[in-house]
Parts: C-alpha cells; sequence; structure tokens
C-alpha cells in the first residue's frame, strides 16, 4: 500500500523509520510520528467507524482528545485488547493492531447502515425511553441488541499482563499543558527555583507551536520549543511529563495525571517497565495552560468522511505531513481558520473555496489568502455535504447577517475535504472539576474559568486570548506569579518571548448554519458526532418541554459518550438557546467532571490487585494450617482455618469429628486472630467500668471477666474476656472483626469525654499468639508443657490466669472458655507461637489432640449458647434482648456507656425481640440463618414475621441441630411452637426452649 | 482528596491517613440518668447538616491516633482552620 495522502516533505515524521500497522485485519505503513489516526489518512481510510444511532459512515473530525468517531479497539493479543482508544492520540508504533469497535460485518461495509437510512425518523431523542420500556421483560433483549450495535468496544477476556503503578508526587507548581502559554509558564516558575511538574498530553511538548508557521523570537517556533524544552530539562527542579493527560483536577489542589509510558512502544510493555502511570499529584500552585479546542459548525450532511475541524486539517499538513484529500472548501466565522486554507494551498494541494459566513471580513490573514489568489466567498455558509463514504461535494448559500437563514439561491462546489470553524472553546474543563461554574463571554464566543477557591491561575487560549504574542506574556506572567505564590522570588513583569501580533477581524457568533428547509425537514445537521444527535433533535427536545439544559443533554444523550461532547456541546448549548430564545448563559453552564479523557482500569488500579489488593493477615501457625489441609475463611484481612478435613471427608463429617473430638478428649484452635488491646495507667479501672456494662472495681489480679460492650443507644456492639495483669494493667480481648473499631471507640472517649482519665491504650493483637486448648484432657496435656505453672482445679480456677513458662517460653495462661469445657487460651509471644502449637501436637498425640477451625468453634459455642457479636447481635439489640441481663450492672456509680441508652422508652417497651434457643421437632431438621420465624404457617402472604434465626448447626455431640434467634417476646414464650417457611415452600417447625443446649450448670468447664 | 494539617503531627497528611467522626463538639451529658428521652435522642442522633461552615470531629487514624477537630465549608470542601479537642473553633461563619 502507498501512502497516497502523505506529502512529499515536510512534518515531523521520521521518513527513515517506517512502521506497518494493521486496521480491520489489512496492513498498512506509516512512519515514527504518526499517530494513528495521521497514518490512516495518509493510506486514505476515509471510514473509521459507524455512527451509534444511524449506523451512518464516519470518518477522522479532528487531531485530539476531542476525536469523536476514531475510537477504535487496539491490541494484537486477547490479553492486550484495549477498548475506546482515540486515534489520534495514539502514537504509531511497528505491529500496532487495531479495529474499528463497530459496523456489522465491517464500518466499510455496513448493514446496520441500512436500518439506520430507514431508521432515521425511527429513532428521535428519547429514542430509548419511548421505544424499550415495554414490556419490560425484553430489556435483556434490548440491551445485548443496543450494545452490538453501539460501539463501545469490548473488555479483554484475559488478564492484563503489564504492570501499571501509581506515584505520589508533590510540587510547587503545577503546569498542565506545554503549548506557548505553559512552556512559558514553566520556564518562569523553573527559574525561581519552585519544583515545577509540566504535563502534556501530547508526545512531545509545544502544543499548537509544533504544527505553527509562526515566529517566536525571530525563530521558527517550533525552534523556540526545542530550546525551551532544552532549558527546562537543565533544571534538576523540573519533572517534564509527555504523553500524559491531566485527566483530575480534586479538592485541595489534588491532581491526577494518566502517563502512558509504553503505550507508543509496543503491545505489551516491554520486559521490566510499567506500562502506564498514574500520578498523584499535590500542588502548592496550579497554572492551567490547558489550551482551546476549535468548535466545528453544523450544518446538513456534515458528519461525510472529510469534514474536519479546519485546525485539524492544519495539525495533519503541517505536522504529519499528511494532506486528507486533495480539494478542500474551508468555511468559517473567523479570521483565524483562513490559514488552514493557506496550508492547504502551501502544501500544493487545491483550495475550491474559503466560504466566510460574514459579510464583509477584513483582516491579514484574509488579504493573505486573496494575495495567494483563493477564492473567497462572503456572507454564504455550506448548508449541506454531498457524498456517502466520502465528501464529493458541497451546497453553498448566501446567508443574512446574523445566520438565521439562507437568503439566495444554492451554487454546488465539488470537492472531498470540507473543513469548518466556528470559533475556539477554551478547554475549562479541569478548572471545572474543582466545582467553579464558567462564565459565558461575548467577545471570546466560549465559557471561560470562573472563579475557584483553588490556588489556580490560568494561562493562554484557556482565557481566551488566542493571539500567540498574548499566550506567550500570560504564561511568563503566570508561570511567575504562581512561583511567587508558592514563596519563591520571581519577577511577574519577566519580558515574555515575544511574536507577531496578526491583525483579525471581528468573529461572528454562529453555531448551527440555516437550511433553506426548516431544520426538522433539513438533511441531518449533526452536533454530537459520538451520540448522533443533531440539530433537528434538539428542537424537538425543547419544543417536548425539556428546557434545562442538563435534561436536554439527558434526553438527547448529548455530551454522553466517551469524548464527553468536547466538540459538540457548545453548539448544542447555542442550538437549544436559540430554539427557547434565550442567550447562551441564561441556557445554563456546562460543567465537566473528571476525567477528561477515558483512563484504564490498570492505571486507575495501579498496583493494588491480584494479591496487592487487600492486606492478608496470617497467624504465626499459618504454615502448620496449610500443611494439615485446612480450609480457610476469611475474617476482616485475617485468614482463619474454617476446618481440617481429612481424606474422603465432607465437610461435615470434619465438623462432627473435630467437635466430638473436643468434647470427649481435647481440641485446639487457634485463636490468635481476636483482638487485644493492652491497657494501663492508674484510672484504668474506672475507665473500662464506663465502657463495659459490667461492674470493674474490684476485679483482683490474676483474674478474667467477660465484658459487654454497648453504645449510647444500649445496643450491643462487641464482647470479650478482659483481665486484670497488675494493678494498673489490664488485657482486654475483642472480637477479630471489631479489634479496630473498640480500639478507636476507647480511643474517643478518652479523648474528648474523660481526658483526665490516666489511661493508656495500644493494640497487642499482632504480638500474641493464641491457642486454644479445650476438652476434658486440656489439663492433663499442658500439665506435660509447664513445670512452673500450677494447673491444680483449685488452685487456677475457671476464670483466673497464670503466667509462667508453657514448652519452654514465656506464656500467659487464661482459664476461660468459649466451648463449655474445660479449656486454656495460652498466649505466648507471636514468634514462639508455632513452636508451642508444635509441642502440644508432639505430647497431644495420645490424647487424640484434633485442631479444630472457626466452624466447630462456632457449633461449640452455640451448644452453650454463648453469643457472637456481629452475629447473633446487629445493632438493634440490648443485653437484656439477648437474655444478658446478669451482665449488667445497676449500682455502678458511673452512668457507663449504653446504661441510659438502653433505659429508653423503646427497650423497656414489652414485645421486643428476643433472643431464645429453637429446638427443631424434626432433630435433623437445620434451620437456614436467616429464616424468618411466623405464628401460622398457613396465614396468607404477607405473613407476620416474627423474628429470624442468627446461628444453626448440625450438632454430632447432642445428636441434633441447636439453632438461636429473635423471636417477638421470645423470652415469655418458653415451649411454644413458631414455623419456618422457607423459600422451596417447605416449612420446619420448632420449638422456643433456651438457647444453652448443653450443661446448663456449668460442669464440664468448671472440673 | 482533602490535605489536612494534623494539629498533633503539626504537617499536613493526605486524606487517607485520616478518618472522620461526624459533627464535632457533642459534648456527652454529665448526668445521663436525669436526661429525658428527648435529651439523649438529640445527643445521640440529631445532627446538623449544614451548607457552609461546619465543625467536625477528625481521627489521624494511620497517624498518631489523635482525634481533632476540623472547621470545613461544605459546599467549598474548604479546610478553614484545625484544633485540637477541648478548644474552640476561630472560623464560625
Amino acid at each position: 500500500m502507498t501512502q497516497q495522502n502523505r506529502l512529499q516533505s515536510g512534518g515531523r515524521i521520521q521518513r527513515n523509520k517506517a512502521l506497518s500497522f494493521s486496521y480491520n485485519g489489512k496492513t498498512f505503513k506509516g512512519f515514527e510520528g504518526d499517530t494513528l489516526a495521521s497514518a490512516m489518512l495518509a493510506n486514505g481510510i476515509d471510514v473509521v467507524g459507524r455512527s451509534f444511532k444511524y449506523s451512518r459512515p464516519r470518518g477522522i473530525v479532528a487531531a485530539g482528545p476531542e476525536e469523536p468517531n476514531a475510537v477504535l479497539q487496539l491490541g494484537a493479543t486477547e490479553a492486550t485488547q484495549v477498548p475506546n482508544v482515540r486515534a489520534t492520540q495514539q502514537e504509531l508504533f511497528d505491529g500496532l493492531v487495531s479495529n474499528a469497535t463497530n459496523g456489522w460485518p465491517n464500518a466499510d461495509m455496513d448493514l446496520m447502515g441500512y436500518v439506520g437510512k430507514m431508521g432515521g425518523r425511527m429513532m428521535p431523542p428519547g429514542f430509548y425511553y419511548k421505544t424499550f420500556m415495554y414490556p419490560q421483560s425484553l430489556w435483556d433483549t434490548y440491551e445485548s441488541f443496543i450494545r452490538k450495535a453501539a460501539g463501545l468496544g469490548r473488555s479483554p477476556l484475559e488478564n492484563d499482563p503489564d504492570t501499571y503503578d501509581h506515584l505520589n508526587q508533590h510540587a510547587d507548581v503545577m503546569i498542565v499543558g506545554a503549548g506557548p502559554a505553559g512552556l512559558s509558564a514553566a520556564l518562569q516558575a523553573a527559574r525561581s527555583g519552585a519544583r515545577v511538574l509540566i504535563a502534556d498530553e501530547q508526545s512531545e511538548f509545544g502544543g499548537s507551536l509544533l504544527h505553527s508557521n509562526e515566529q517566536i523570537d525571530g525563530k521558527p517556533a517550533a525552534q523556540w520549543v526545542a530550546e525551551t524544552v532544552a532549558e527546562l530539562s537543565s533544571f534538576n527542579n523540573v519533572i517534564m511529563l509527555p504523553r500524559s493527560t491531566v485527566n483530575g483536577y480534586h479538592d485541595h489542589n489534588f491532581l491526577t495525571i494518566h502517563q502512558r509510558c509504553t503505550d507508543h512502544i509496543s503491545d505489551r510493555a516491554p520486559e521490566g517497565q510499567v506500562r502506564q502511570r498514574l500520578h498523584r499529584v499535590r500542588a502548592k500552585w496550579v497554572v492551567l495552560a490547558s489550551g482551546a479546542h476549535e468548535r466545528p459548525l453544523v450544518f446538513g450532511h456534515n458528519d461525510v468522511p472529510g469534514v474536519m475541524v479546519a485546525s485539524a486539517v492544519s495539525i495533519y499538513v503541517n505536522r504529519y505531513a499528511v494532506a486528507p484529500g486533495k480539494e478542500l472548501v474551508l468555511m468559517t466565522t473567523n479570521d483565524g481558520a483562513y490559514q488552514t486554507a493557506l496550508d492547504w494551498a502551501n502544501a500544493g494541494r487545491k483550495v475550491i473555496a474559503i466560504v466566510d459566513t460574514r459579510a464583509n471580513p477584513q483582516g491579514e490573514l484574509i488579504e493573505k489568502a486573496r494575495t495567494a489568489g483563493l477564492k473567497v466567498i462572503t456572507g454564504s455558509a455550506v448548508i449541506d455535504v454531498q457524498g456517502s463514504k466520502r465528501v464529493t461535494g458541497v451546497s453553498v448559500a448566501p446567508i443574512d447577517a446574523d445566520g438565521g437563514r439562507v437568503t439566495g439561491s444554492i451554487d454546488r462546489l465539488s470537492c472531498d475535504t470540507v473543513a469548518s470553524s466556528g470559533g475556539w472553546s477554551p478547554v475549562i474543563h479541569l478548572s471545572c472539576h474543582t466545582g467553579s461554574r464558567p462564565v459565558w463571554n461575548d467577545d471570546v464566543i466560549g465559557f471561560l474559568p470562573g472563579e475557584t477557591v483553588q490556588r489556580q491561575l490560568t494561562a493562554g487560549s484557556i482565557n481566551g486570548e488566542f493571539n500567540l504574542k498574548g499566550c506567550l506574556e500570560q504564561g511568563t506572567r503566570m508561570g511567575a506569579q504562581a512561583a511567587v505564590n508558592a514563596g519563591f522570588e520571581a519577577n511577574v513583569d519577566a519580558p515574555a518571548a515575544t511574536a507577531a501580533v496578526i491583525a483579525q477581524g471581528p468573529a461572528m457568533a454562529l453555531f448551527h448554519i440555516p437550511h433553506n428547509k426548516p431544520t426538522s425537514r433539513a438533511p441531518k445537521q449533526f452536533v454530537d458526532f459520538q451520540n448522533d444527535v443533531t440539530a433537528a433533535g434538539i428542537e424537538l427536545a425543547t419544543r417536548e418541554g425539556f428546557e434545562s439544559i442538563e435534561h436536554v443533554k439527558r434526553y438527547t444523550a448529548m455530551g454522553f459518550g466517551t469524548d464527553q461532547g468536547k466538540l459538540g456541546n457548545i453548539n448544542g448549548m447555542a442550538i437549544a438557546a436559540k430554539s427557547l430564545n434565550k442567550t447562551i448563559p441564561e441556557t445554563g453552564t456546562t460543567i465537566f467532571r473528571p476525567n477528561y479523557t477515558p483512563i484504564t482500569f490498570g492505571a486507575i488500579a495501579g498496583r493494588h490487585c491480584g494479591e496487592l489488593f487487600d492486606p492478608k493477615r496470617y497467624s504465626s501457625m499459618h504454615k502448620w494450617h496449610v500443611e494439615n489441609g485446612a480450609k480457610f475463611e476469611d475474617v476482616g484481612q485475617w485468614k482463619r482455618p474454617w476446618y481440617f478435613p481429612q481424606a474422603g471427608e465432607s465437610m461435615q463429617d470434619a465438623l462432627n469429628r473435630e467437635c466430638l473430638a473436643t468434647r470427649e478428649s481435647v481440641g485446639i484452635l487457634d485463636a490468635s486472630t481476636l483482638g487485644k488491646i493492652d491497657i494501663q495507667g492508674k484510672d484504668c479501672r474506672e475507665f473500662l467500668a464506663r465502657v463495659y456494662t459490667n461492674a470493674w472495681a474490684k476485679l483482683p489480679v490474676g483474674k478474667c471477666r467477660y465484658g459487654l460492650m454497648c453504645g449510647e443507644d444500649g445496643m450491643v456492639f462487641d464482647d470479650g474476656v478482659t483481665s486484670c495483669l497488675g494493678e494498673n494493667h489490664f488485657l482486654m480481648t475483642t472480637t477479630t472483626g471489631g479489634a479496630a473499631r473498640v480500639l478507636t471507640w476507647l480511643e474517643l472517649y478518652h479523648q474528648t469525654e474523660w481526658p483526665e482519665l490516666e489511661v493508656y491504650f495500644n493494640t497487642v493483637t499482632d504480638q500474641w499468639s493464641t491457642l486454644t486448648v479445650s476438652g476434658p484432657n486440656s489439663r492433663k496435656l499442658l500439665a506435660e508443657l509447664t513445670d512452673d505453672i500450677d494447673l491444680d482445679r483449685d488452685n487456677f480456677k475457671f476464670m483466673d490466669w497464670r503466667e509462667g513458662t508453657m514448652a519452654g517460653v514465656p506464656a500467659r495462661v487464661f482459664r476461660i472458655s468459649f466451648t463449655g469445657e474445660l479449656s486454656y487460651e495460652i498466649n505466648v509471644q507471636a514468634n514462639y507461637g508455632l513452636h508451642v502449637w508444635e509441642k502440644l501436637f508432639e505430647a497431644g498425640a495420645k490424647y487424640n489432640l484434633t485442631p479444630y477451625g472457626t466452624e466447630t468453634m462456632h457449633i461449640l459455642r452455640a451448644e452453650k449458647g454463648f453469643i457472637i457479636a456481629g452475629q447473633d447481635t446487629d445493632g438493634s439489640v440490648h443485653p437484656y434482648d439477648l437474655g444478658m441481663g446478669w451482665c449488667v450492672a445497676q449500682k455502678k456509680p458511673f452512668s457507663y456507656i449504653g446504661k441510659r441508652g438502653m433505659a429508653r422508652e423503646d427497650c423497656v417497651r414489652d414485645n421486643r425481640k428476643q433472643l431464645v434457643g429453637l429446638k427443631t421437632k424434626d432433630p435433623q431438621a437445620v434451620i437456614p440463618e436467616g429464616a424468618q420465624a411466623v405464628k401460622d404457617p398457613n396465614q396468607p402472604i404477607p405473613m407476620t414475621m416474627l423474628g429470624h434465626v442468627t446461628s444453626s448447626y448440625y450438632s454430632a455431640f447432642l445428636g441434633h441441630s441447636v439453632a438461636m434467634g429473635f423471636v417477638r417476646d421470645g423470652l415469655s414464650r418458653m415451649g411454644e411452637t413458631v414455623y419456618y417457611p422457607l423459600a422451596d415452600g417447605s416449612v420446619i417447625e420448632a420449638e422456643i426452649c433456651s438457647p444453652i443446649f448443653l450443661d446448663p450448670k456449668g460442669e464440664r468447664q468448671n472440673v | 482528596m482533602f490535605d489536612i494539617y494534623c494539629p498533633h503531627c503539626q504537617e499536613h497528611r493526605e486524606e487517607e491517613e485520616f478518618h472522620a467522626s461526624g459533627e464535632a463538639h457533642i459534648a456527652r451529658p454529665l448526668d445521663p440518668d436525669n436526661c429525658t428521652d428527648k435529651e439523649w435522642a438529640e445527643y445521640i442522633y440529631f445532627r446538623k447538616n449544614p451548607r457552609g461552615i461546619h465543625h467536625e470531629l477528625w481521627v489521624h487514624a494511620a497517624g498518631c491516633r489523635k482525634f481533632f477537630n476540623i472547621t470545613r465549608d461544605t459546599q467549598t470542601y474548604e479546610i478553614k482552620e484545625t484544633y485540637k479537642v477541648g478548644q474552640q473553633p476561630t472560623v464560625t461563619e
């Protein structure tokens, strides 16, 4: 294939470095320095996709992030698929594989297009609301059809093999954009010694200067760019980020930059390199020099491939040495766009005509064009375009002075390229991100950044300054100002680089070109190419009563594509305003939100994926658990053994074995994950009395006590055993999941309510391993591992703790029980945990010492009616609801947390839901947790629900199921029957009973 | 993302290190047992939700673990001041 549109000379491409790429399966050639878009244009690829609603062929319109049509699927392999890549921002590399994202069977030969042609009137705005509302059951069908037709691209089916990362940056001055204003600003800020970060979305710094014919300081603009970049590189206080889009401007001068580090090199990042990086920048001051986007005009069939934005044509000609056609018609409302016709003529291509909507334009560029012999048709407009897959000609007609209507006969001109310019829209997106409302300016004919609360300055064409000289001056001043504001010395009156001022006449505020037919009957005049929104559609929306621009946007879907309406929004607002007989500022402003351009999930996730998505916490015995076949359960970030199946065992088999072994001999649980808070200070007793519901004043050293913790509303939120280690020293245990919350809770009350109490808290969860040895043989087993702890039943009683050695290492042993058996919790320094665990197994073989996991722990405690905070409580139950009034002190002097709350009217009323035991009629039936209790299973739906099941298991030791649950007024309904209707239609019948199914007198733990 | 000055650490740190803990200056009644249900409900449930200046309690959760107060504009997200628990705000409107 030859590059038929490639110019013989010029451009910033490397002609000695040819690159191959494929588009829709065909191979083409381009050069290093090309974008995918410029290479496609060089090869004469006109159609790059089909439109969203009407399936019309679409070509490349722009040359930057505002491109709505050339949105392609990239990737040579399944794993490297990237959807929604703008060809205008993708640098070409050798071997690049691209495909159009829509069109069936392909974009060039599309069958949907025929539907679209017929369907013009079938798909008005509000199409989706109107058409796909009913029947709702068919929505799934509609949706897949719409998605297929909509060309949204597709995500890869395999994992992305590349690495992405995040980098935190701190800058004194952050400059967004490296055009004339941004580079000037960077130079001043850099010279002041400030830490400067300058980012630009293009592959090279220079912005508009990369395709400009203008001179700066008497040198070609590109030379000034090279010299400026060289000077900036010499500073070690400057970081320059090309290929880096500042995508979000957030609170407190926090900006996010999406840097594409290797997307320009190859399909996959080279070995050892990060593909993309998200910079998280905290800047003292920001200079926005983000430039402006040229607005296309809205006219009949303005979407035919070959119709482009004027400046884009100049960019392709001057920067990439590609003339995307042979014969050009330029339509403009302003002087600036004449440059495109001059560039086109300089490239040796034919300018058919310049159609100026103004009756009598005067200016330097117009003179230049006339001198060059270019035909200028004034007071006229291109009202329609001919052609389907490529422009073949245009209809030109005279229009009146305000551009409201066609006033004369229509001329036809034949051409293959149409460039249009309706003026420039400042790129105010980032300024909008911070909540600043943009302000309309009639001289600029565009929105400017509004007032801001951020430490932000703006320079260049974002301010509506479209003269190069002005941009250089503003950049120079604002760069110095930002440095001064950030605390550095700089001269805000330093001279800027100079450029000639081109005298220009006034531009015309025209957005929508009239047609000789009314808009609704005229050929389609596209406003938003990506969502197929037309001028007629917007007028229809306003006729249907949508007056707020926000409603018009949602009804028509204008600006809702991946381009976020960068080209179309202002035109659409202008059309809505005119239709409503209002001014543009009266109609509303346009608000942009992050991100400025689409960002990959990879960049957002950075390293926070796979193994690093969330930290995992392991106890010091984890290796043993893995080696012994444990199945694990996630409890918060902890990996806890769930159960230890042996060969051939089902889960229930394993649980039955673990339970029986513990009840009959001895079992062991790794309880290291329990929260442990070390509490010290002379007032810790008083503090405990205030945060627990029960009494703590008299707990002696060497004793342990169970405590319930409530909120100020009186509802239980955590529980655990706290032990008195010394007169001013306690160790509190919490639930595994509640550890961090309880510590914060203690700190909150200490710091904000009772700072006068001398008490200190620290987490020691990770410092101690906890080994719970439980069962009738536990004492005998422990005796084999210690020679300095007296385990005698009368010297080391239930709810005592002792210090000594266990398996030769220092240990604290607590005689507490969550199983109802004789039970000891051994705490040793975490790094000794595995050692003690293994020693216990060495000695425990003769007792059939059996490891058990969280599930058996749950069954054993449920047999005893012990609650688990968070499973049997849900923030709406107080201690009395749980039947735990025994744990609530009445006479403590201080009104502890929870006391007043549980005395509220609603908490002391009758008929509250209360926790009870549930004994199923069928001893083998296990009620599903969450099942709802009813009095009468035959009551028509909705049934009166009395409560729900919170814990339910099969108990191998008891030979029947055990369950706990809430039942309205349950504590006074012992012996009554309740029913649990299940989703499958069956009903489980259960008798209300005490939740203590095993050993109600507690004899087993007191042996 | 906020840039927050911790009055205890005496430096600006990223919001990720902090947790918001609701409205500041909610004092626990000194004699809860003699509060009416309504007074108790005011204390535990009812909070301002102002548009504009708001005094908030924050904790430097991944830092010094100290609670402190922030005066923040809920419209602009501007932080006007931070001050220690027990101190009073200087910005009130």
